[in-house]
């Protein structure tokens, strides 16, 4: 079900402003039939550079058309200039809010604004310089240039919130590492901080992860060893390999390669990493 | 409000005679069916009445019955249950158009070693069986094929899919959640080793499925536990919704002539309908091959989400293929297999029929659906491209 407000509803049950419109002074064409919804803004603006009237036509589920209608509603007999200010978190604030998910139908309101009025002012090439690039999200067409501009202007700070704005990473998901260098670029390193702890065991420092294996042979290797009169020592650890050697009753025990391999790697391959390799090194006498 | 549900490839309804069924089953006779007391007892003949029935409908032997929680969970126990019978064995097929149930556990084995292939199919649904029978080798555990699809409708041929698997000595599961109760299934006439179904998508409640095993198939038990259902599957029975489920079956078996003459007429009527009144309509699958009560229509240059919207305003459940109804930003994974074009899949709407649909619901949907569709148009910037 959708979590929608009731003037979001409203405002798709009974859209303002839409159909055509005869010679606008300003148009701006954004989004696709492919991607899922496009929306064109049609304005009539004044010699005061004042929006007079706003028409829309718009492809695409409840919350575009809904943010469609906000955004006429919202521009109306404001200056061109003024109207440039809008951001989509207004249009978004004038429906009441819209569902995360849904975030993008304001921001492609934003654009056509945008659009239409970089046309109107002759500056459609220097609009559309801006947001190019090379495109990130090839199934949605996203440029690197929109996205550092969504960003910025929504402080977004996680890849979802990105998809959710631009829809850029929401199809075959290729591009997010991607997605996720220029979040790290725009934002700077503490706003991707909480994406990466999740694999922060993958990201180890060697020291990390020396006491790592020290602490696992401390904890999970050494007390069931001395529980048969056995014990071990971490000798080395050199790149993959990890040198140990079997003290006390392991020492002459016949079945000490099992141990070491089936037990002794198989706990620390378990609690630091796969690629180990442990090998047992004898004590000098 | 007026409620008209043709969301029935979703849920259904309960029916009254299968509540009535379940009820005693909660607070008069709500005995543990394994202990050995008369009170329990009573409990487990009421099991094994319910097991005949759904055996009846399915053509099948009520020892090859076992009950589940759910649709999702007899496929995952066919599957994984036949993995562990064959841990040599490291290849699975299925299609590109499986229900969650199936497509996620497959995805999920992929990435823990397992090879899986996933069969394409033609833009009406359809599977290359030729293409299945080169796909399956020595070393393919399972195939993984479903009956019907929840989206489309789509029937594949199982009866033939059986054959071919069998004879290149694998094994063959299909999810039958759509096609219970809908289709006339005869174990005894086909090859088929698991099959699964759902409560829910019969008029029985949710949280009870079925996995038919076939007699002398190779099965170690999903859910590790007690010996119920002949230690097929731990966990205490959930009684009432197996008797209510063995209702089920029972109606379904009556109710099924209806279901495939009365239902289909009703779905045809409505699918010509809205296609003589609307320009710029397909049906999405193959209609000759479809389950009576199912139809997906893409209209074009409109969006699921926003037909639903106005649908639900007049009470009329449905659902959508499209991409914004599914939360993710795609057009259904069904329909994009198809490759359905993007201009009919994003406007793609299910309609999907049951027993209680009536001549009424399909008048009130005809003269509805042409008005929504046109005002969507009239908001749509691509409306010029319409015929």
């Amino acid at each position: 079900m959708w979590d929608y407000t009731d003037k979001v509803l409203d405002h798709f049950y009974n859209p303002r402003n839409y159909g055509d419109m005869e010679n606008p002074d300003a148009v701006g064409e954004v989004g696709s039939l492919a991607c899922g919804d496009a929306l064109k803004l049609m304005l009539k603006i004044d010699e005061n550079k004042k929006i007079i009237d706003a028409k829309f036509k718009t492809f695409g589920c409840g919350s575009a058309i809904a943010s469609s209608s906000a955004l006429t509603e919202l521009i109306k007999g404001m200056n061109i200039d003024e109207a440039l200010q809008v951001t989509n978190k207004q249009i978004a604030d004038y429906l009441g809010g819209l569902p995360e998910a849904k975030m993008h139908c304001s921001v492609m309101g934003r654009e056509a604004l945008e659009t239409a009025i970089a046309t109107y002012k002759g500056e459609s090439k220097k609009h559309y310089e801006e947001l190019e690039g090379r495109i990130v999200c090839k199934c949605f067409g996203v440029t690197e240039g929109k996205l550092k501009k969504v960003i910025k202007e929504n402080h977004l700070s996680t890849v979802e919130q990105v998809t959710n704005y631009t829809k850029a990473g929401g199809a075959c998901t290729a591009c997010i590492p991607d997605i996720e260098d220029i979040i790290k670029e725009v934002m700077g390193e503490i706003a991707v901080k909480k994406e990466i702890s999740p694999v922060k065991r993958k990201r180890l420092t060697n020291i990390q992860r020396i006491l790592l294996i020290r602490e696992t042979i401390d904890r999970e290797i050494k007390p069931s060893l001395q529980i048969d009169g056995g014990d071990i020592e971490l000798i080395d650890v050199d790149g993959k390999d990890v040198y140990v050697s079997l003290r006390g009753a392991c020492t002459n025990c016949p079945s000490a390669g099992f141990t070491l391999k089936s037990f002794v790697e198989a706990k620390l391959k378990e609690f630091v990493g796969e690629e180990l390799n442990v090998i047992n090194e004898s004590p000098v006498e | 409000m007026k409620v008209v549900y043709v969301d029935n490839n979703a849920t259904t309804k309960v029916a009254e005679e299968v509540k009535k069924e379940m009820l005693p089953y909660y607070t008069e006779l709500y005995g543990n069916p394994s202990s050995m007391h008369t009170f329990g007892g009573k409990v487990a003949k009421k099991i094994e009445e319910a097991r005949e029935k759904v055996a009846e409908l399915l053509g099948a032997i009520p020892s090859e019955i076992v009950f589940t929680s759910c649709g999702t969970e007899s496929d995952n126990a066919a599957i994984m249950g036949t993995l562990e019978c064959y841990p040599e064995k490291k290849h699975i097929i299925t299609s590109r158009v499986e229900h969650p149930a199936v497509m996620t556990l497959c995805k999920n084995l992929q990435k823990r070693g397992y090879k899986v292939t996933f069969l394409p199919v033609d833009n009406k649904g359809r599977l290359d069986l030729n293409q299945l029978r080169d796909s399956i080798t020595t070393d393919t555990a399972i195939v993984s094929l479903m009956y019907a699809n929840n989206e489309t409708g789509v029937i594949f041929p199982v009866k033939e899919i059986a054959t071919i698997v069998k004879s290149r000595g694998s094994v063959f599961h299909t999810d039958a959640v759509q096609a219970t109760g809908k289709l006339d299934i005869d174990m005894k006439q086909n090859n088929i080793d698991f099959l699964s179904l759902s409560g829910h998508k019969l008029h029985a409640p949710k949280g009870i499925g079925v996995l038919y095993i076939r007699r002398g198939t190779k099965f170690r038990p999903f859910l590790k536990g007690g010996h119920q259902e002949n230690s097929r599957r731990g966990g205490t029975e959930n009684v009432p919704s197996i008797a209510g489920l063995g209702k089920a079956c029972e109606l379904a078996k009556k109710n099924i002539k209806e279901e495939q003459e009365r239902v289909k007429k009703l779905r045809d009527r409505l699918e010509e309908g809205i296609l003589k009144a609307i320009p710029n309509v397909q049906v999405n699958g193959d209609r000759e091959n479809r389950l009576p009560n199912t139809t997906s229509l893409g209209f074009e240059f409109v969006e699921g989400e926003a037909i639903l919207l106005m649908l639900d305003k007049l009470g009329i459940c449905a659902s959508s293929g499209s991409a914004c109804t599914s939360g993710s930003l795609e057009p259904s994974h069904v329909l994009r297999a198809m490759g359905i074009p993007f201009t009919y899949a994003h406007g793609s709407i299910r309609f999907s029929l049951s027993y209680y649909n009536t001549d009424e619901d399909i008048d009130y949907i005809l003269e509805h659906m042409p008005g929504i569709i046109s005002k969507l148009r009239e908001i749509s910037p691509f409306t010029q491209y319409t015929k």
